[in-house]
């Protein structure tokens, strides 16, 4: 039997109908219709559906929605601000740190999140802030590039 | 995933009542990371789910010199590895938490429900076992305390009595100056520990007090090497000491061999790991 949660989303307060045994990130894909978060392994090992609960990094795949009840959830979708992209969002596409995409949006609140606690990481910390992110494109070269370009500002 | 009914108790009681109503079909929620995945894989069905989250109490995690360090039951491996106090008091575990999973994984899983799965490859176990870690448990018949050996009784199983949580570790306070080693083996940051030892050394005048050597992956259960710990207790340490002690450790390991390593490797890698986390904590005390 479904029941109804409340929390917010990139700033926004929703009210949604939810299964117990729907993920959060089923709830913010198809519910929610914000398809950015990904899935790619339903296991919490590759960090495709990080989102940000609470201003802390979670694999969204395994929190049940109503675990959010009340929280502040951010998505890929929550981080420009209109046209204005993102340092992090900027510094990736300036740096080629995207091939396909599909682990972009975790990566990228991955390296957020990173930056926020450690404005001036090293490189072994930005490796270490991303290791619960995994790429099967790039090798990380352009993605830490990316970071330590964010970082300088 | 099977649908099941959710609650989420705001105290203890109502917490133990749900699990003694729904007997035999409801699981305890704690950060997640474990029990959904075992729900979406259906390899548990349970009907009811109790979320413990909204239990003040289970989130208090605190140090004081009298009591020592307090785990609420809903703390994060995040959590514990942040906390000043677990960092300069024990040290072993801040870096033990700090290998689970991934950062994200540590967001959301706690110690606590990490223990209550009872995994031999558990990374908190050995630091928790060398710091003489002590269980608080909570049920129908009220509360009791439990040491963290006898808590894990085989490869997924614990001490826990039908409708228990564990409320609580209580780890009791250094009573002198520590050294500790903690280290492990394993094939990525995010992968099961394939083997791991934890060295926590009292020192007492150049020589050694009380000494804990644990080791994790290496047994149905994490374990204390107990003829180890005789080898360097009481002892002014030394070079030829220390490989004696790792020697033993690693006599004292069961491993078995399976799909991450063989057991040979295993035992290799317990005197290997033990002699570096013992040269790591008597570092620390500048006794050697």
């Amino acid at each position: 039997m479904k029941r109804l949660i409340t929390l917010t989303v990139n700033g926004t307060p929703y009210e949604v109908a939810v299964e117990p045994r729907q993920s959060l990130l089923q709830m913010l894909r198809e519910e929610l219709h914000l398809t950015g978060t990904k899935e790619g392994c339903s296991e919490g090992e590759c960090g495709a559906c990080t989102v940000l609960l609470d201003g802390i990094t979670a694999d969204s795949c395994l929190i049940f929605a109503l675990e959010a009840q009340g929280r502040e959830v951010v998505t890929i979708e929550g981080l420009a601000q209109g046209d204005q992209l993102h340092p992090v969002q900027k510094a990736f596409a300036e740096y080629g740190a995207v091939q396909c995409g599909f682990c972009t949006p975790g990566m990228i609140l991955a390296a957020k999140a990173l930056l926020e606690s450690n404005p001036h990481p090293t490189e072994a910390e930005i490796r270490q802030g991303i290791s619960g992110n995994l790429c099967r494109c790039t090798g990380y070269v352009k993605i830490v590039e990316a970071i330590q370009a964010a970082a300088r500002g | 995933m099977k649908n099941f009914e959710y609650f989420d108790p705001t105290s203890v009681g109502e917490a133990v009542a749900l699990l003694r109503q729904h007997a035999g079909s409801a699981k305890v929620l704690a950060g997640g990371t474990d029990l959904f995945l075992r729900m979406h894989r259906r390899a548990l069905l349970p009907d009811v789910v109790v979320d413990l989250k909204r239990i003040a109490e289970f989130a208090n995690l605190s140090y004081s010199a009298q009591d020592g360090l307090r785990i609420g039951a809903t703390v994060t491996h995040g959590e514990v590895v942040d906390h000043t106090a677990v960092q300069q008091h024990y040290g072993a575990l801040a870096t033990a938490a700090n290998w689970v999973g991934s950062l994200q994984t540590r967001h959301r899983g706690t110690v606590v429900g990490n223990l209550c799965n009872a995994s031999p490859a558990a990374d908190t176990a050995p630091a928790l076992l060398a710091y003489g870690a002590i269980v608080t448990i909570a049920g129908p018949d009220g509360q009791r305390e439990v040491p963290l050996e006898a808590f894990f009784q085989g490869p997924g199983r614990t001490a826990l009595g039908p409708a228990e949580i564990v409320t609580a570790l209580r780890l009791p306070p250094p009573s002198g100056q520590r050294g500790w080693g903690y280290a492990r083996r394993t094939r990525t940051v995010i992968d099961i520990a394939l083997v791991s030892s934890c060295v926590v050394v009292q020192a007492n005048d150049g020589v050694c007090g009380e000494v804990r050597i644990s080791l994790g992956a290496v047994g149905p259960i994490p374990l204390r090497a107990t003829r180890a710990e005789a080898v360097l207790q009481g002892q002014r340490p030394s070079v030829t000491l220390l490989a004696e002690a790792s020697r033993v450790a690693a006599e004292e390991s069961r491993p078995i061999s399976d799909v991450r390593c063989s057991a040979e490797y295993r035992k290799d890698m317990v005197e290997v790991l033990t002699k570096r986390c013992a040269e790591s904590a008597l570092s620390m005390l500048q006794m050697l």
